[in-house]
């Protein structure tokens, strides 16, 4: 078995070359013992678990736009700036040493803050027992020095799996090859460290807007402006502290 | 095969990447389609037309690869001048019955075959009557080693001039016409292929039941080998033709057959009225120049590996044990036998013909009047089931206290539950060990064929007519607590073993005179040197392009067949790009990537002495050594049941006129005229629209594997009709909502989905609507999900060379809403019948 990695490791899911199988969907599903997401046939192209959540935590979207079928496998960013993780009160969510974002199910108490938080609409509370659950990266698997259960199931090298710098390297190759051979619709989605969280540690490879896969074109981590807000909180309390004790001041 | 084969589709992808140009061809957009350069819709059960229009094109403008077609095809033979073609007959080859609609397969001879005798005619009444041509197909007897030929290719008889007329007459209006293909896109399609062969170049065709389970089936497969052997695309690196498999396996048990109709190795199963004895059968088998000239050793081999030291020169080796064909006992056969009694048990094993095959309520009907059943299965499939829910009992035609059938429901062991084989579409021997023991009761198909033939033995007694059971070699060793036979020592047998009792290298060893033994001469060798050669798993990177040292492929570990003709005639390879297997001139033997498929040391021009036999009767320049000429067959003179060429014919239920030929379809179909199996006419406006089946990723055939497992049935929870926007707004669907599908065997409801991927099909001045329909749904069997059996609404007629039913291309009605219930439902029936 291979020595887990001390780098910051990713997911760069390239889906020039997904074919839809959904293997990563049922390959996490077995590993991570997720339960299955109910039996609805949602009339929406292939796709009939909706979206990512508590009980899906890899998601192939299936989009039809005149002549092309787009394919595509979404999950957990595990952001730079995890906004989850800030507002997590009881630190069930962590960062690992692979910089991967993860929720320990036994120390959540189901508060939720963490839903709305996620500016991707990714980590969900379980209904039936209320806490919250998204991908971990195979965060055991890692331990054990294997590739998360997607990434391995995947036939098509769709979903790669390694460190993220090596990662990033790669998929700039990909895209320039891309749009050399005249494919100028490829383009990277969450590769960049400066976007609004900071780049995300899962980053995809588009052919089209991230709006046409349900992706947000410009994410932001929800708690960017919360030591800016604590400061105007600070401030403002300093100025009302200043304020009531001007007016005893004055009053003497 | 994105959609079905995912994983193989990787190596699709992979070339793709490398600057490979991937057309899809089919009805329906699958994920196969999303995933290449080209899509091209098709209307279902026109593919021929396609074939012969490409084939057209190469030949109207000299674009085949004449020196590998002058060399390595039967281009330059001669035909029999009493042979008539379809442009001569309407659409009929010459010979047809139409009495019996059979045909009398004498007059598509070569020149001066004609004084072959009755016996070793293929093909005809007799044999297609069991099937016969299935393996005469492939053997290839029945014609000589030399017949007379013009290498200029312009006697109006030789088979290229034939071809050339035959095919003139599929043009690219014709494709516009029947198949609504754009001439542009076949323009297209044309250009590429036929860009993409040659010296320096190959390209390859991929097909799976889109192409076989029609009433001109067979044909399908033969137009394409025609075009890949006019354009030089057999027997070398990247060509060929690929039959995807429906499961894992299913080459394997084509190889030791499962086939009512063959023997292991694709020797034909005897006929009790025609083959007195071995030699009467080697004899009437024909076929004695080329590898098939060594049928005695590899059936005496098998004889020998069945009946051990009972089987002697003295008794002709058992060959009087083996079981005997009376007629066509096909699956289709046996139902219908159920139906009217004269079947009374029934073995399924792994399969669920209540919802996988066509006309879902005849399998049921049968089923219902049997005595015994038994199903061995992971899971109560419908087919155990029947009894308490099959669809006729909610319409009354069935009554649950009125079967009589005593069902016996074996479970058993899965793939990771048992250890043995498992050969891929490319002929590759790949060993699996048990991961872990099966739960419970549940067995392996070794363990139970094993113990349930122990348990017989045990039984007979002394008359004459149990020793072919009791003489069997019924003796493996046998490991754990619930006494599994070996499976290593089951393939060591096939391999087989010489007078030494060593396990032998190679089918070159086989003998004639029962010093050899080997279950399946085609495997021998996988045991060669006593080692189980398919468990071989070096990596691939760690070994030349061909990985040979990867599992084991049959024959004699070759991973292209008939390679041979990967190098010119000279046996040098046709261009550095394409080099594979060439002559070593030198050493004087045969050498390259991959085993080679001929003599190893016979050289390129080596001439046949008079009276040569088998192998030995072929040119150093024959590489396609199963055939009794070691041609490529362009046109095949003997061994299919309805025609020497592929012809276009209307799928038997059709709304398209065939405007090639008057022959609407099939003239030798195989129908089932009864009332159990009513047809939609032909052209009729109750039915207007074209319904094809399909399968999913997510699902697994008749659903037996998938709808129990929550994982896979929550990606496709419910069976679905797919609909182009026009033909919904047409017929008033809604996507989501209900549609009901009817034919004249009943009608079925499933959800819609509305999709433009779905396209209306333009055929001149009239579009065709099409339907897909995945079938993976079923009515109980454990599922997680339920839904109607689409395979309910095909009918059954089919293919007259292999028996393969024509579920891919049927005419149906659609409504919008769910179907009646009950009573209603046949009264709804019963009025589209009567129209």
């Amino acid at each position: 078995m291979a020595e887990p990695s001390t780098r910051r490791m990713g997911f760069f899911t390239d889906t020039t070359v997904c074919i839809g199988c959904k293997a990563c969907e049922v390959a996490c599903k077995e590993w991570n013992d997720v339960p299955d997401d109910g039996f609805v046939f949602r009339a929406t192209s292939y796709d009939n678990t909706g979206a990512l959540g508590a009980d899906t935590w890899r998601h192939v979207a299936f989009i039809e736009t005149g002549d092309r079928w787009l394919m595509s496998s979404d999950v957990c960013k595990h952001c730079t700036n995890a906004a989850c993780l800030d507002v997590c009160p009881t630190g069930a969510l962590f960062r690992t040493e692979f910089d991967t974002v993860v929720v320990q199910a036994d120390v959540c108490n189901g508060c939720g803050y963490c839903v709305p938080a996620c500016p991707y609409g990714v980590i969900d509370r379980r209904e039936r027992d209320g806490r919250a659950f998204k991908c971990t990266m195979c965060y055991d698997r890692q331990l054990g020095g294997l590739e998360p259960a997607c990434a391995k199931a995947c036939p098509t090298q769709s979903i790669q799996f390694g460190p993220l710098d090596e990662l990033r390297v790669r998929a700039q190759e990909r895209v320039e090859r891309l749009h050399a051979e005249g494919n100028t619709d490829a383009r990277l989605y969450g590769d960049s460290p400066d976007d609004g969280v900071g780049g995300a540690g899962a980053f995809f490879l588009l052919q089209d807007e991230p709006e046409a896969y349900g992706l947000p074109p410009d994410p932001v981590v929800t708690t960017k402006d919360l030591p800016q807000m604590w400061r105007w909180a600070g401030g403002a309390a300093l100025a009302m502290t200043g304020a009531v004790a001007a007016c005893f001041l004055r009053r003497r | 095969m994105a959609e079905c084969h995912p994983v193989g589709f990787q190596w699709v992808m992979e070339a793709r990447d490398r600057g490979a140009k991937v057309f899809h061809i089919d009805p329906r957009f699958s994920r196969t389609s999303a995933s290449v350069d080209r899509y091209l819709p098709i209307r279902a059960g026109t593919d021929i037309v396609l074939l012969g229009a490409l084939i057209n094109h190469v030949l109207s403008n000299g674009l085949d690869f004449r020196e590998y077609v002058l060399a390595y095809t039967n281009a330059s033979t001669i035909v029999s001048e009493d042979f008539r073609d379809t442009e001569d007959l309407d659409g009929l080859f010459s010979g047809f019955d139409p009495e019996t609609r059979r045909y009398d397969t004498r007059s598509w001879a070569y020149e001066g075959d004609s004084g072959q005798t009755d016996e070793m005619r293929e093909g005809d009444e007799r044999h297609a009557e069991a099937a016969g041509s299935d393996s005469y197909g492939a053997r290839g007897a029945g014609s000589s080693a030399e017949p007379p030929s013009d290498p200029t290719l312009s006697h109006p008889r030789c088979v290229y001039q034939i071809l050339k007329r035959h095919f003139s007459r599929y043009t690219p209006e014709m494709v516009a016409e029947l198949c609504g293909i754009e001439p542009e896109r076949f323009a297209e399609l044309a250009e590429a292929v036929t860009a993409n062969s040659g010296r320096e170049r190959t390209t390859a065709w991929v097909y799976s039941v889109g192409w076989t389970q029609h009433s001109v089936g067979v044909q399908y497969i033969r137009a394409a080998s025609i075009l890949q052997l006019l354009l030089g695309n057999m027997g070398r690196p990247g060509g060929g033709i690929m039959a995807l498999r429906g499961h894992a396996s299913i080459q394997g048990s084509t190889d030791i057959p499962t086939l009512f109709n063959l023997l292991p190795g694709y020797i034909a199963m005897p006929h009790a009225h025609r083959h007195d004895g071995l030699d009467h059968y080697i004899e009437a088998e024909g076929g004695e120049t080329g590898y098939w000239g060594n049928r005695r050793a590899y059936l005496v081999s098998l004889l020998k590996a069945w009946w051990g030291d009972a089987a002697t020169a003295d008794n002709d080796f058992c060959f009087d044990y083996l079981p005997r064909l009376t007629g066509d006992h096909g699956h289709y056969t046996t139902v219908m036998g159920q139906i009217d009694g004269t079947v009374k048990g029934y073995f399924v094993v792994g399969e669920n013909p209540a919802v996988g095959s066509a006309n879902g309520k005849a399998q049921r009907l049968g089923l219902a009047n049997l005595d015994w059943l038994v199903v061995r299965d992971l899971m109560l499939v419908e087919t155990a089931t029947f009894w308490k829910d099959a669809p006729e009992l909610e319409t009354g035609e069935l009554r649950t206290e009125d079967i009589g059938t005593e069902v016996f429901f074996m479970p058993a062991a899965s793939h990771v539950e048992k250890d043995g084989t498992f050969t891929n579409t490319q002929r590759l021997l790949q060993w699996r060990e048990k991961a872990i023991e099966p739960p419970d009761d549940c067995r392996s198909d070794l363990w139970f064929y094993y113990h349930l033939g122990k348990k017989i033995r045990a039984l007979l007694g002394d008359d004459e007519r149990d020793r072919p059971v009791k003489e069997l070699t019924w003796d493996y060793p046998e490991h754990g607590e619930q006494r599994d036979p070996s499976a290593e020592a089951v393939l060591r047998e096939i391999n087989g073993t010489g007078p030494d009792g060593k396990a032998l290298p190679s089918l070159r060893e086989l003998k004639p005179d029962g010093s050899t033994s080997c279950g399946c001469w085609i495997y021998c060798g996988v045991y060669a040197g006593e080692v189980n050669q398919a468990a071989r798993r070096k990596p691939g990177r760690e070994q030349g392009p061909t990985a040979l040292e990867w599992g084991w492929a049959w024959p004699a570990n070759r991973r292209v067949l008939y390679n041979r003709a990967s190098a010119d005639p000279d046996g040098r390879p046709w261009s550095e790009r394409k080099k594979y297997v060439w002559w070593d001139a030198d050493k004087r033997e045969w050498t390259g990537d991959d085993v080679p498929d001929f003599e190893e040391h016979k050289p390129p021009d080596y001439t046949p002495p008079e009276g040569a036999k088998a192998q030995d009767a072929l040119r150093g320049t024959d590489p396609f050594i199963m055939q009794s000429d070691g041609k490529g067959w362009l046109y095949v003179p003997a061994g299919l049941s309805d025609g020497p060429l592929p012809a276009h014919y209307e799928p038997h239920e059709s709304p398209v006129r065939n405007t090639l030929y008057g022959e609407q379809s099939n003239p030798a179909r195989r129908t089932v005229d009864r009332p159990e199996n009513p047809y939609n006419p032909a052209l009729s406006d109750r039915f207007p629209y074209v319904f094809t089946t399909s399968r999913l990723t997510e699902h697994h055939t008749a659903g037996g594997m998938s709808r129990p497992l929550a994982y896979l049935a929550e990606l496709q929870p419910a069976a679905f009709v797919e609909v182009s926007p026009r033909m919904a707004a047409e017929v008033g669907l809604e996507n989501g909502g209900w549609a009901t599908v009817i034919t004249t065997r009943t009608a079925i409801e499933l959800r819609v989905l509305v999709t433009d991927r779905v396209r209306p099909l333009r055929l001149g001045d009239r579009t065709v609507h099409q339907i897909v329909m995945p079938y993976h749904w079923g009515y109980g069997g454990g599922g997680l999900v339920t839904g109607d059996v689409v395979n309910d609404l095909s009918p059954i007629v089919l293919d007259p060379n292999v028996f393969i039913q024509e579920s891919k291309a049927g005419t149906c009605d659609v409504r919008p809403g769910r179907r009646p219930r009950g009573r209603a439902l046949l009264d709804l029936i019963e009025r589209y019948r009567d129209g």
